[in-house]
């Protein structure tokens, strides 16, 4: 009895501390005339005042869960896919080209065809990185971040190329997607992609039954363990890397396809919108147990659709982020204080 | 000046590993410290040399009680310990080893350095040169850098933890030389940490004996090998018979392989291994033993040649094939190279078992227990692996070992371990061998090559030479061998 | 000289020094054994501090102060969670780095876009040495902070290589438990050099926003520049000379796509702009085993261990690890 209770004690430990960093750094950033209550409040009001803003929170939930749960797969082969903010840009890049070339049509071939080529831009864009690991020992961190670049860079000279809207050069969106190709919300006041949605929940129930049911699933973890000792034990250690870097590519692509072919509606600058990162962060928090990256995922969805609410408060919006990255530390942090606290009873025991 | 250790108590977790342990050792004598692995002998000279404290109990020098903690303290009242593993820097130079914790200011003077170093170097007959990375020594070499470290920091006792492991008779040769004068003209106290008797019996003026913690005796040398071996085990080990198994076709061929790794380059290697046949493969570290073995196994490509397994060629298939084909490799690493730490029992088995894409856990699981069962682990099928004990370990890396293998390439199978597991080790793969298996091990210890061997490789600088008669050979001889005697024999 | 490549070489310089800064803090980080990756959000994060408290208080040397305060910090953060947490480096410092980015944009709003006038580092053209042909004009016609960096350079050289406490220093990022037998004390002088690295860091933030680029602007403009800095330290080989050597290629490639820019020659923008990132996955393949074998092959046989030797990049063999060994 006594025993379950320091446990959940233990298990809430990191969540509660997180908590109270993040109202204490409310506290200290907001002006004087406004209390913690009311950035809560932005944020609530953010999320759930009406239908409409919850279906923004749906729409922030979607390409985050996807990138999420893909990163679950890059962490457990034990792969750190700082590159995933890129795979969802080249993602949504082949998901908006292939709007742009097919032209008017049946959506019912265009989309499905936008989206797989989401995903294959996102396992190309990662496959790169998955090449220059394998074969050549280039740690996967700074190609990522090069390669994350290089997409920015290649969006923008799409936008001031073949895709520009009008003549000027200088143009901070590409023309719109046909609209064959556009998602559609559910309706006016919910308007969130239901193919987003479907895809997303498929995605998930898809990626943790794989993890826990097959032998790829148990052999990303053997070499996110060990890749020396996996080697020995049968695993073809090289084409799982390679496959749980081309696998989280894919489903990051989708997620961008999400931002361009519903979010937006066109090509932009950044249109990753740091997401990529962010699900880097929701899976930090959870020490990549994938069940639970659904939840986080809505967390954060919430915290950024408030964000768009603090600029009403005179507070940049830049505060989410610091609040989520703030909450991420602070939990690993009391994560890590809990096991040292933890560990010299067990061994006494 | 005498060194004397009174009531020394320690424990690790349940095991007693140094119980009421008293002794003397009187100045220009060399002591052996007897015991086979896990006896505590280690665990008590890491507590003189500061390594280790003690739970309880006083350590006295000249009749003056002492108390230190760490290494650096034991230096500086004279105590002096050279690990197996030499406690070095592998990217520093020789000089910068040697230079590193001496006292000293801010800054050193490299042409003084150099100088202290080449004065103690020549007065022992040391070869080191003062610009090479340590990292291009070989084992001997490092041994000597830390004893003439040593030394230059004023140590007068000094401790040597199985240093003739991993050396050739020569390089043995020259280390005992040296302890010896060291006692003679300097007074100096050695301890010689060893569970080899005929190195004890070369060298040790006494012996004391440690048996499960505890000292079980005292003895004046000269002593013979039959009165040491009863104070070590408690009576007379019985000897491992040599039982030859009937030898069957050849299972593993290299053919005009053409091998190499960082430092090495082997060319035109011939091999061949028939079922039921047991190769050893002897050597310095780093003298070919190894990428030897990765061939066999298909981890390392060959440069040109062909591997042949059974009579398919396999050369340039991947250790996945080879697995297939029941070729099984065994690094000398457990939880580095063989078991994965955060994984299961079950976990492994699976990784081991499982053909298809799907994981039958409930399956694997029934599997786990039937192999914990039968190999005797103590553990449960859902316990991590790192939660057991290193002997459970290697027992559970025998139960991932197909039944029937073609052939085991293991790389030292037995180190770190003790008699009584290591024979326990050497039952497992007798059974297989007796099946049929061709088994292909390295091994630092000389005893059980020439124990176990059919045939002997021996390995130096990447040149092999084959012992022509197994059952004449002797350890001696074949320290003599890996020293690369046969080259200028040949 | 011709005048205008003196100018593009000087700028060179001048541009590079934040480089060269942030590199050699994470080089003596690392020597120690500890990773460091949160250097992208921190020099942002410490160029805007060093900006504001410089706005604010009037004074940039208290601007540069607090700067290296807040490198430290952030380093202090990592070494806390990696020695006495026993937490992934590499997963706290991305965290921080992220962390970083984002406080450096929200405290920043009141500092973007305010008056630079004033706000740069005491420029100091050194007497004598300024008068050397080429040299001259090109290193030793600069503001403070530069000349900062090369003594850095040359002190960080010595101490790594020739003095005792540097030996001390590299044996803690190499091989922990010998440092321990020979009475280092590897966990504190890891918590020294971790704060020591991250103030440098700092130092390299100020020097971008009182020093070579006065200012504040959001996004910040040196974003990335912390990712390449981290790269130029492996491809220097956890050495400060190559580490340098790699901070000005860096740069001055930057500088050549500037000059083109400006130029009539007709390349599209964004292109300039990767060249950066390809130059560093071309570096990081440089210094990879399987690459440097393959070319070293071409060249002559007596060439080829000279060449290894010079490209080797091994680093610290106990980089990222934990050491226990003290509290046994």
């Amino acid at each position: 009895m006594k025993r379950t209770a320091t446990n959940l004690f233990f298990l809430a430990l990191p969540l509660l501390l997180g908590v109270i960093v993040v109202a204490i750094l409310i506290v200290l950033v907001v002006p004087p005339n406004t209390t913690l209550g009311d950035v809560l409040q932005a944020f609530w009001n953010g999320a759930f005042r009406n239908l409409r803003r919850f279906s923004g929170v749906l729409v922030f939930w979607i390409p985050l869960t996807l990138v999420g749960i893909g990163l679950v797969i890059t962490f457990r082969a034990g792969l750190w896919n700082i590159g995933v903010e890129g795979q969802m840009t080249l993602g949504g890049l082949f998901a908006a080209g292939l709007a742009f070339m097919l032209g008017e049509g049946s959506p019912l071939v265009i989309i499905p065809l936008c989206i797989f080529g989401a995903m294959l831009g996102g396992a190309l864009w990662a496959s790169v990185a998955a090449f220059l690991k394998v074969r050549f020992g280039v740690s996967e961190i700074f190609s990522g971040v090069a390669l994350n670049a290089i997409a920015n860079q290649i969006t923008l000279q799409l936008i001031a190329g073949p895709w520009k809207p009008g003549d000027s050069d200088k143009a901070q969106y590409s023309r719109p997607v046909p609209d064959a190709a556009r998602l559609l919300g559910v309706s006016q006041d919910f308007n969130v992609s239901v193919v987003g949605l479907v895809v997303t929940i498929v995605a998930v129930v898809l990626v943790l039954l794989v993890l826990a049911r097959t032998r790829w699933g148990l052999n990303l973890k053997a070499v996110g363990k060990n890749p020396r000792s996996a080697l020995l034990l049968g695993v073809p250690t090289t084409i799982t890397a390679f496959s749980a870097l081309m696998v989280c590519g894919a489903l990051a692509g989708i997620a961008g396809s999400q931002r361009i072919l519903f979010t937006y509606g066109d090509v932009r600058g950044q249109f990753a919108g740091g997401i990529g990162f962010l699900g880097l962060l929701v899976v930090l928090l959870i020490s990549a147990r994938g069940v639970w990256v659904p939840l986080i995922a809505f967390l954060f969805a919430i915290m950024l659709n408030g964000g768009t609410q603090l600029q009403f408060l005179n507070l940049d919006s830049s505060l989410t982020g610091v609040l989520q990255g703030a909450l991420v530390l602070a939990v690993l942090l009391a994560n890590g204080l809990r096991d040292r606290l933890r560990k010299p009873k067990q061994a006494k025991g | 000046m005498n060194i004397e250790l009174r009531q020394i108590h320690k424990r690790f977790g349940s095991v007693h590993a140094n119980n009421d342990i008293s002794v003397t050792f009187a100045a220009g004598r060399i002591v052996g410290i007897l015991g086979e692995n896990g006896a505590g002998k280690s665990t008590l000279m890491k507590i003189l040399s500061g390594y280790q404290p003690a739970d309880s109990g006083e350590i006295l020098i000249g009749g003056q009680r002492v108390d230190y903690s760490g290494p650096q303290a034991a230096i500086a009242h004279g105590i002096g310990m050279l690990q197996q593993d030499p406690l070095d820097v592998g990217a520093f130079s020789v000089l910068e080893n040697f230079t590193y914790g001496q006292p000293g200011g801010l800054t050193f003077n490299r042409r003084d350095a150099e100088w202290r170093l080449n004065q103690l170097c020549q007065r022992f007959g040391f070869d080191l040169p003062a610009n090479t990375p340590v990292e291009m020594l070989s084992i001997a070499q490092r041994q000597q850098l830390e004893i003439v470290r040593l030394l230059a920091l004023g140590v007068r006792v000094l401790i040597l933890d199985e240093p003739t492991t991993g050396i050739s008779a020569d390089q043995k040769q020259q280390l005992f030389n040296v302890l010896r004068a060291l006692a003679q003209e300097m007074q100096a106290i050695i301890l010689l940490v060893s569970h080899k008797l005929e190195d004890v019996i070369a060298l040790c003026d006494e012996v004391i004996v440690l048996r499960a913690g505890q000292l079980v005796g005292a003895q004046q040398m000269p002593a013979t090998t039959s009165e040491l071996v009863s104070l070590m085990f408690g009576g007379q080990l019985p000897p491992q018979a040599r039982i030859q198994s009937h030898l069957g076709d050849v299972v593993l061929r290299l053919e005009n392989a053409h091998l190499s790794d960082r430092r090495l380059a082997m060319r035109d290697v011939n091999f061949q291994v028939r079922a039921g046949e047991v190769v050893g493969l002897a050597g310095l570290d780093g003298s070919g033993q190894r990428p030897f073995m990765r061939a066999c196994a298909g981890l390392d490509k060959l440069l040109s040649g062909r591997v042949m397994v059974k009579d398919e060629a396999m050369t340039g298939r991947p250790y996945r094939d080879f697995l297939a084909h029941k070729v099984v490799f065994g690094a000398a690493g457990r939880l580095e190279e063989g078991l994965i730490a955060g994984l299961t029992l079950t976990d492994h088995i699976a990784l081991a078992t499982t053909p298809g894409w799907a994981v039958d856990w409930a399956e694997a699981e029934r599997y786990t227990n039937a192999r914990i069962e039968q190999y005797h682990v103590r553990g449960r099928a859902t316990d991590n692996i790192e939660q057991l004990s290193g002997g459970n370990q290697q027992r559970v890396l025998m139960a991932l070992l197909p039944e029937d293998p073609v052939a085991l390439v293991l790389e030292q199978p037995t180190r770190g371990l003790d008699v009584e597991s290591a024979r326990w080790i050497w039952q497992q793969l007798l059974a297989r061998r007796d099946k049929g298996s061709a088994i292909i091990f390295s091994s630092a210890e000389l005893e059980e090559l020439v124990t176990y061997s059919d045939r002997i490789l021996v390995f130096y600088a990447g040149q092999i030479y084959e012992v022509p008669d197994v059952t004449r050979t002797s350890v001696d001889e074949l320290g003599h061998l890996i020293g690369g005697a046969f080259m200028q024999a040949t | 000289m011709d005048d205008a490549l003196l100018n593009i070489l000087r700028t060179l310089v001048l541009s590079a020094t934040p480089l060269v800064i942030a590199a050699l803090g994470e080089t003596i980080t690392e020597r120690a054994g500890v990773i460091n990756l949160s250097l992208d959000g921190s020099l942002s994060l410490t160029a805007m501090v060093a900006f504001g408290v410089a706005f604010a208080t009037g004074n940039i040397l208290v601007g540069i102060l607090a700067a290296m305060l807040v490198g430290a910090v952030i380093a202090l953060i990592i070494a806390v969670a990696s020695i006495e947490l026993r937490l992934d480096q590499v997963a706290v410092g991305f965290v921080l780095t992220l962390l970083a980015a984002d406080m450096s944009q929200f405290w920043g709003v009141p500092y973007a876009g305010k008056p630079t006038a004033g706000m740069t580092a005491a420029y100091l053209p050194l007497p004598l040495l300024k008068d050397l042909p080429i040299v001259g004009r090109v290193f030793f016609d600069h503001n403070i902070l530069v000349y900062v960096s090369y003594a850095l350079v040359f002190g960080i050289w010595f101490w790594l290589f020739s003095t005792r406490p540097g030996l001390a220093h590299r044996a803690i990022g190499e091989r922990p438990a010998a440092a321990f037998a020979r009475g280092t004390p590897v966990n504190r002088l890891r918590y020294i050099y971790t704060i020591v690295g991250g103030s440098l860091v700092g130092l390299a933030g100020a020097s971008y926003s009182v020093g070579v680029n006065p200012g504040w602007a959001t996004p910040p403009p040196m974003q990335g520049d912390g990712w390449i800095a981290l790269a130029i330290v492996i491809f220097g080989g956890w050495h400060p000379f190559r580490v340098v050597l790699g901070a000005y290629l860096f740069a001055g490639l930057r500088a050549l796509a500037g000059a083109i820019q400006s130029s009539d020659i007709a390349v599209p923008v964004t292109l300039l702009n990767t060249i950066p990132w390809l130059l560093m996955i071309f570096t990081l393949l440089l210094v990879s085993g399987g690459v440097i074998e393959r070319l070293l092959r071409i060249l002559p046989r007596g060439m080829q261990n000279r060449a290894r030797n010079f490209l080797r990049s091994d680093p610290p063999v106990a980089l990222g690890t934990r050491f226990d060994g003290e509290q046994r």
